[in-house]
């Protein structure tokens, strides 16, 4: 397990800097002056030249690099262009909106699919099986944002019981005033994770449903949540955290939609104004720490998966090849 | 490499044999025939209002004679939108928008994915190490932001929607295919035909293709859906399809401040969506029932 920790880290921390060298070569690769927004329309050439001495874009590319790779590793993360403001404590307090929301999110969603998925497939040919699985169907097609959008007609615009869209100024100060403005986010969200999460819970809980080890266990004078609990909870668990894993990494970066129809102060509202203002610290900054997570997320979905299932504890990636 | 792909696991876990007696699996194959006849008639109607705009549509597309916020009515069927034009022309070229997305980035999907994918699961050693990791990373990256990226590269325009959607679903499919191939080629059959001295190009055209066609294309139709609704997600936040041209998305995005004033606005394009997707998902769960008996009644 130690050696596994040890590839498994190191090929973490390649990954990683594999995604720094496509996202600086990515963004550099856009169209596009970001000294234009720092000067005045009909600015003098030598305006725009100082502008762009200022942010050091008139630097040769590995130099630029080489610059960001020294910040990033004393933990800085660099001055937005256009706002002149450090991009690391930006981060962070956008941070106080999105990971309460991805997180309750998440949890939200494991409480509502996991046991109705293993309804559905536990009580397959019944009329609520169905029920289940046709409701899933529905919230896989729905557009999440089109999901929000309704809840906001519904529950701020014709009751009033909560508020439509943004985020108290001072944050968790006002704690109530901030879960308010979350719930139906949290809510919109959760729902449209949970309707995919059905689909996969239901069928790992058919497949140990149909094993045979659950029948032994059964034959053998087990009673069928004893059996559940002692061999169909770990091997159904497997397959829901790799999936739990992704959907963690895609809601987190994800949410940008969400955060736009609530209009909520998110990383992903931050990213999609940076890639507007072609503000290269502020979307490097925004991507390194998502990417950082998203990888973060999959190194301990991996973990989990070892420590619930010594089968996968064969080669680097385990399972089929 | 990292946490296997979600789409994997429909491909990789063995089906479990079928116990129920023979008549409630014949009944149960006859629902399987309804589930794509449903999603044909469901997808159909929306391709068929696509195909309608490109001859006829009650209005042209910047007519305003209608006024501001009408409602439904004879006169429009869906009322007018906020700069009274009418909203039943727009859902019809919308449909035609969504169509197009979801045909264009499968399309792509489908090429690079299938190429990569192939490539990967013939690649031995570190070549398909690092092939896998690229197309894991790939799949990290939300779509969503991959195609914001493109967006910003390119401008936002309907082209660079697909593009980034078919490039991001790319790594998907690849993922799926390089699983399911690498199946195929731990086969004996493959040994023998390789030791009687078939070449890879044909092993690839007469073994692997027709062994993975009906996962690969449910995943595709799958994919389908996902791109429509993707293509929707950044009409929504402004990054698809350029204004004149309204797409669902879009126009959701321009009804949102009048979702209690004039609700139609705010709902027929959704609604549209939603069978579109479903419709496309029924095709997918029927196509799957019907190609692969294996995974009957699993449901993912």
């Amino acid at each position: 397990m130690a050696r596994y920790l040890l590839r498994r880290f190191a090929f973490l921390l390649v990954s990683l800097a594999l995604a720094c060298v496509v996202l600086f070569v990515l963004l550099r690769m856009l169209p596009g002056d970001p000294a234009n927004a720092l000067t005045a329309v009909g600015a003098t050439d030598e305006q725009i030249a100082a502008a762009r001495h200022s942010i050091g874009s008139d630097k040769p590319l590995p130099e630029q690099f080489a610059h960001w790779i020294g910040q990033l590793a004393q933990g800085d993360l660099g001055t937005s262009f256009v706002s002149s403001l450090p991009v690391g404590p930006e981060i962070t307090a956008r941070l106080q909106v999105t990971i309460p929301l991805t997180l309750a999110a998440f949890a939200l969603a494991i409480l509502i699919a996991v046991p109705a998925g293993f309804l559905a497939a536990y009580r397959r040919g019944t009329w609520y099986g169905a029920l289940l699985s046709g409701v899933s169907q529905l919230g896989i097609a729905i557009p999440v944002f089109w999901l929000g959008m309704i809840l906001i007609a519904v529950f701020a615009l014709n009751t009033g019981w909560l508020p439509a869209g943004g985020f108290p100024p001072d944050g968790w100060s006002q704690p109530g005033e901030a879960i308010r403005s979350l719930t139906l986010p949290v809510l919109t969200i959760a729902l449209v994770m949970s309707a995919s999460l059905i689909r996969y819970v239901r069928s790992a809980t058919l497949d140990v449903l149909g094993s045979d080890y659950l029948r032994t266990a059964r034959a053998l004078g087990s009673s069928f949540a004893g059996a559940m609990w002692r061999h169909g909870l770990r091997n159904a668990a497997v397959p829901v955290i790799s999936v739990l894993g992704i959907e963690l990494a895609s809601t987190l970066l994800g949410a940008v939609v969400v955060e736009s129809v609530f209009a909520l102060p998110g990383l992903g509202s931050m990213l999609a104004t940076g890639i507007e203002q072609h503000d290269y610290p502020v979307i490097q900054g925004v991507l390194f720490v998502s990417t950082l997570a998203v990888l973060l997320i999959g190194f301990a979905a991996d973990l989990v998966q070892r420590i619930i299932d010594p089968r996968l504890r064969g080669g680097l990636s385990g399972g089929i090849r | 490499m990292t946490s296997a792909n979600p789409l994997e696991s429909t491909a990789s876990t063995p089906s479990t044999p079928s116990t129920a007696p023979e008549a409630s699996a014949v009944k149960r194959r006859a629902n399987r025939s309804y589930t794509l006849i449903t999603g044909c008639a469901v997808a159909g109607l929306i391709v068929l209002l696509a195909l309608v705009s490109f001859l006829w549509l009650p209005y042209a597309p910047d007519d305003t004679s209608g006024g501001r916020l009408a409602p439904p009515g004879a006169d429009h069927l869906l009322g007018t939108d906020k700069l009274g034009r009418d909203l039943f022309t727009q859902v019809m070229t919308g449909s035609r928008i969504a169509v197009e997305a979801g045909l264009g980035s499968v399309l792509i999907a489908a090429t690079v994915g299938v190429t990569l994918g192939v490539l990967a699961a013939f690649a031995q050693g570190w070549l398909d190490d690092t092939l896998s990791a690229f197309l894991d990373i790939l799949i990290a990256f939300p779509t969503l932001l991959l195609a914001m990226l493109i967006v910003a590269a390119r401008s936002a325009t309907l082209e660079s929607a697909i593009l980034a959607i078919g490039l991001a679903q790319s790594a998907v499919v690849g993922r799926v295919v390089r699983v399911l191939v690498k199946r195929v080629l731990a086969q004996d059959y493959i040994t023998a035909a390789r030791t009687s001295g078939t070449s890879w190009l044909r092993i690839t055209a007469g073994h692997i293709l027709p062994n993975i066609w009906p996962t690969l294309v449910v995943n595709l139709a799958l994919q389908f859906g996902l791109a429509v609704l993707a293509e929707a997600g950044l009409s929504y936040l402004g990054l698809g399809a350029p204004p004149p041209n309204a797409s669902w998305g879009g126009m959701l995005q321009e009804a949102q401040s009048t979702f209690t004033t004039a609700p139609a606005g705010a709902l027929a394009p959704g609604i549209l969506l939603v069978l579109l997707v479903i419709g496309v998902n029924l095709i997918a769960d029927g196509l799957r029932d019907t190609l692969d008996p294996a995974a009957r009644g699993r449901g993912v």
